[in-house]
């Protein structure tokens, strides 16, 4: 099974192109075929994992030569080890999900067949991304996912918001591609080869100098920050919620997005090779985390509280895969590793859980806006104890999966004060908000009395993976029990097992947390004992502040875009300005030199004036002459260059003659033209 | 054909293809130049053979001077006036361009003067177009087919280029 | 066989020529016909003296002939195409693309 691993990503390959090719107008046989080949992906990644588990998590890699150049060869193969095992996992099972409840959340959408191909694009791109054995193919499926998360986001793109959304996240994730590209660029300068086992292995043997690891490790992780919308780029994710519901549960919560944690755990060894770049990782996790958890408490939008609820929990992650980055360098092993990893599986399942759920809802009230909701509960039984369930698995409540994860983060910062208070807070935030969005949604009165009573429960396809996601939710931590000897820690691990054993005070700590959060989210908003609006007054410029969202898009709107948009201006001045000043100056003198004896002239002034008139055709001719519009001409551009570059490359010194001669002959045509122009533009004065 | 002759043969084909080539480019009834490209062409299959590859100049017997030169034909006699001779057919960058293309030509034989070449002096297989049948159909047999499906886009683009509006 | 690389090169010189200085879109097609048979005499010349064990510069040639066939198809259709929107097809008039 190991052998033909690869073929997991091309079953849903095939869906997309049966589906683009022959399937499209008939819906439900598409729909059908996508669910179908997710759905075989799915079982064959299960026979990887008890293959893998049966070999012990002995990694198995497979390659073919893709491009083979003196000194480099790039290669397209798979690379299969636990991480990788369990990823595919998570990536079928949350993706047939996602796509067997789309069957009821798009029904009657009129590009359904479309819908189902462009998610299978984005399962095999997602899929490819996970198998790959190199940095050269983990990259051409980023892209991938990146764009099919365009086209999502923007599936309704009648709407001006999704569409700008769409090209939101295309832009802001191409900066941290940037940086990934140019990661990739200093590892095949400096390293000499992309495959990631022997990238390590060379990062290990001391070959690489430490400036450099570092500066890969943190050009790199650019691209984590990019598709794991971590500060300062975390501005796309909320608004790709504009996509449809189910896309952002499967791309932009559960598995996209891990993409970037991903990456840092399957790059561990580079990373930890510097630790500055793990200290950089660790910060920039902590900073967003933070900072998306506070804007997560004041948002009335139930997608985009899970948005920041996802961009915090990817925080999480990376922050603990930076710690274990920091321990490694510093020369101990630490939980952080294997939390990272393990929060990434767990998370994965209560954050689509939670946004299916909210899709639910969505699709029942028409509506995003949680202070329109209220009393769902008694509507939609299942969905709201689904969500339930997954809001105590996110606030790590004893014994959902949520809870083993959370406590393996905090148990992970574990030397870092700074970092272990933080984490804790967040922890206590994240239950609070989770439980505020909880209470406004399902409980208390319907604050809106016509949408709830046109709410109704979902169709069948849509509860029934929220309920499998739920028994996920509950039961899927369970494989990391800290008491199990032969659990996650064990299987998924970077160089060597480290088993922490239960460390029952951060567990009792964590839990205190995460109920103070809830019931304080209790107080105020079930009970309401506690006014939420007296608070928001009385820190009011805090709670603005967090409203706004730290004015980020703002920020950013006035350090880039109006720069940009300035600088045109700027430009656009100097062209009106100056550059057409100059050639109105060159008309007027041309008029002068075609006419010298009427220098004194009423005409000179006149000329002046005129000129405007002739300037682009007359006098611009440098500009003209470039630009004449005539392809040979171009192509006679292009063939002088390149045939420049042969002959430097035969004789240099031939390339000058070459050079004096093109010069000479443009000069000259130069000339002709000038003179002939002022003749033309004499010509036209007598005219005028 | 192997020495002197072959040798003779040569210089004979090439002076018909340089000679022929330039009328092709310069001459300024565009009917003449095709007329004349296929005289080119026929001197490059003689090449061809000249080089014991013979199969290649039956290939470019058929296509080259059978189909390519009549679409040629045919394009120019939909499209130009025959009459109109005297129009000028070259363009006013003769002589920048005559510049380049002898900077290009005294780069390219200078560097095939200075090139060390690896010769080998085996001989090609005897049964060349038998080899080269097997060839296209097993090794290079992918090749092959996604070439054959370029040229059906190529007809099928240029049906839909070419039909009328609304046809 | 320099000669047969030397006349290649010539070829290829006289084909450039002519793609950069005809005026009529059928000449530069031509033109181009004559530099894929100056590749192609590359091609055989090189597979007969430095590669003679295996056929791939014939074979490879084979390819460059269809593909030149597959161009000049598409290139003559749009040439009519030109000549239906413009009148004509002297490329020197077709100077739109500019600004």
């Amino acid at each position: 099974m190991l052998e033909n691993a690869y073929l997991i990503m091309f079953y849903p390959l095939f869906a997309f192109v049966m589906i683009v090719f022959f399937t499209r107008w008939k819906e439900k046989l598409s729909s059908h075929l996508s669910i179908g080949m997710i759905l075989l992906g799915f079982i064959h990644s299960v026979f990887v994992m008890i293959e893998m588990l049966a070999r012990h998590g002995q990694s198995y890699e497979k390659a073919i030569p893709f491009l083979t150049l003196p000194n480099f060869s790039l290669e397209l193969g798979i690379f299969l080890d636990p991480l990788t095992a369990v990823m595919l996992l998570v990536v079928t099972i949350v993706s047939s999900c996602v796509q067997i409840y789309s069957l009821g959340y798009m029904h009657g959408d009129p590009r359904f067949s479309r819908y189902f191909s462009y998610l299978s694009l984005f399962t095999f791109s997602m899929l490819g991304l996970v198998l790959a054995n190199n940095f050269f193919m983990i990259f051409i499926f980023w892209e991938l996912v990146g764009l099919t998360s365009y086209l999502l986001i923007g599936f309704w793109f009648e709407k001006k918001s999704a569409s700008d959304a769409g090209k939101k996240a295309f832009i802001t994730t191409r900066i941290g591609d940037l940086g990934f590209i140019v990661g990739i660029l200093i590892l095949t300068a400096f390293v000499g080869t992309l495959n990631y086992q022997q990238v390590f292995e060379r990062v290990a043997s001391g070959e690489v100098s430490a400036t450099i690891v570092t500066l890969a490790g943190i050009f790199l992780f650019c691209g984590a920050v990019g598709k794991s919308a971590q500060f300062p780029l975390h501005v796309w994710l909320p608004d790709a919620m504009e996509g449809p519901t189910p896309v952002s549960a499967l791309i932009h919560a559960a598995t996209m997005v891990a993409a970037g944690v991903y990456m840092v755990a399957r790059g561990m060894s580079l990373f930890a090779g510097s630790a500055t770049a793990s200290l950089v990782i660790a910060s920039i996790g902590l900073i967003t985390s933070f900072i998306a958890a506070t804007i997560a408490l004041t948002q009335n939008d139930i997608k985009r509280v899970l948005a920041y609820s996802t961009v915090s929990q990817l925080g999480y992650m990376i922050m603990a895969l930076g710690l274990y980055g920091v321990d490694y360098a510093h020369g101990h092993h630490s939980a952080g590793y294997v939390a990272g990893t393990f929060h990434l599986m767990t998370h994965a399942f209560f954050k689509a859980l939670l946004f299916l759920g909210a899709g639910s809802v969505i699709h029942a009230v028409h509506t995003n806006d949680i202070q329109e909701m209220g009393g769902l509960s008694k509507k939609m039984k299942i969905t709201a104890t689904t969500f339930f369930i997954a809001s105590l698995s996110i606030a790590g409540i004893f014994p959902l999966s949520g809870f083993w994860s959370k406590d393996e983060i905090v148990a992970s910062t574990q030397g870092h004060p700074v970092f272990m208070f933080f984490t804790l807070l967040i922890a206590f935030m994240t239950a609070f908000y989770m439980f505020r969005l909880c209470f406004l949604t399902f409980t208390g009165k319907p604050r809106h009395e016509e949408k709830y009573h046109h709410a109704h429960e979902s169709p069948k396809s849509m509860t029934y993976p929220l309920m499998f996601l739920a028994f996920l939710s509950i039961f899927a931590g369970w494989v990391g029990l800290p008491w199990l000897h032969h659990g996650f820690s064990s299987f998924v691990f970077h160089e060597e097992v480290h088993h922490a054993g239960p460390q029952y005070i951060l567990m009792i700590v964590s839990t205190i947390v995460a109920v103070s959060g809830i019931g304080l989210a209790y107080l105020v908003y079930y009970k309401k004992k506690i006014s939420a609006d007296v608070i928001a007054e009385k820190f009011k410029p805090i709670y603005t502040l967090l409203y706004n969202k730290y004015y980020f898009d703002e920020l950013y709107d006035a350090i880039i875009i109006k720069p940009v948009l300035g600088l045109t201006n700027v430009l656009w001045w100097f062209d009106a300005n100056i550059i057409d000043g100059l050639v109105n100056f060159s008309g007027w003198l041309t008029v002068k030199w075609a006419d010298a004896k009427q220098l004194f002239d009423q005409y000179v002034v006149d000329g002046a004036v005129n000129g405007a008139g002739y300037l682009m055709m007359g006098l611009a001719w440098l500009f003209r002459y470039a630009q004449n519009g005539s392809l040979q001409f171009y192509t006679l551009i292009v063939a002088a260059g390149a045939i420049g570059i042969v002959i430097y490359k035969v004789t240099p010194e031939g390339f000058y003659y070459y050079l004096a001669g093109l010069l000479i002959m443009a000069l000259s045509r130069l000339l002709v033209r000038s003179l002939r122009t002022e003749r033309a533009n004499s010509g036209a004065k007598y005219e005028g | 054909m192997e020495g002197e002759t072959s040798q003779v043969i040569f210089y004979l084909l090439s002076f018909v293809i340089i000679v022929s080539a330039i009328y092709v480019v310069t001459l300024r009834n565009i009917f003449h130049s095709a007329l004349f490209l296929i005289l080119t062409l026929f001197g490059v299959a003689g090449i061809y053979i000249l080089l014991h590859a013979e199969f290649l100049a039956a290939v470019q017997v058929l296509i080259y001077v059978g189909a390519i030169s009549v679409l040629i034909i045919f394009a120019i006699m939909l499209t130009s006036q025959l009459a109109n001779k005297e129009i000028k057919q070259s363009n006013e960058q003769v002589t920048v361009a005559i510049f380049v293309c002898a900077g290009f030509l005294m780069a390219s034989l200078g560097s095939l003067a200075n090139t060390v070449w690896k010769l080998t002096e085996n001989p090609l297989p005897e049964d060349n177009t038998l080899t080269i049948g097997r060839l296209l159909m097993n090794e290079f047999v992918l090749p092959f087919e996604v070439v054959s499906v370029v040229l059906l886009a190529a007809l099928i683009g240029a049906v839909v280029l070419a039909r009328k509006e609304g046809a | 066989m320099l000669q047969y690389l030397a006349l290649a090169a010539i070829l290829f010189a006289i084909g450039i020529f002519g793609v950069l200085t005809r005026r009529n879109a059928v000449g530069i097609l031509m033109s181009l016909e004559l530099m894929f048979n100056a590749v192609n005499i590359n091609l055989v010349t090189f597979n007969k003296y430095i590669n003679p064990d295996n056929l791939t510069g014939q074979i490879f040639a084979i390819f460059v002939v269809v593909v030149a066939a597959a161009e000049a198809v598409v290139g003559l259709a749009i040439v009519l195409l030109l000549y239906r929107n413009w009148r004509g097809i002297d490329v020197d008039r077709i100077n739109i693309m500019k600004w």
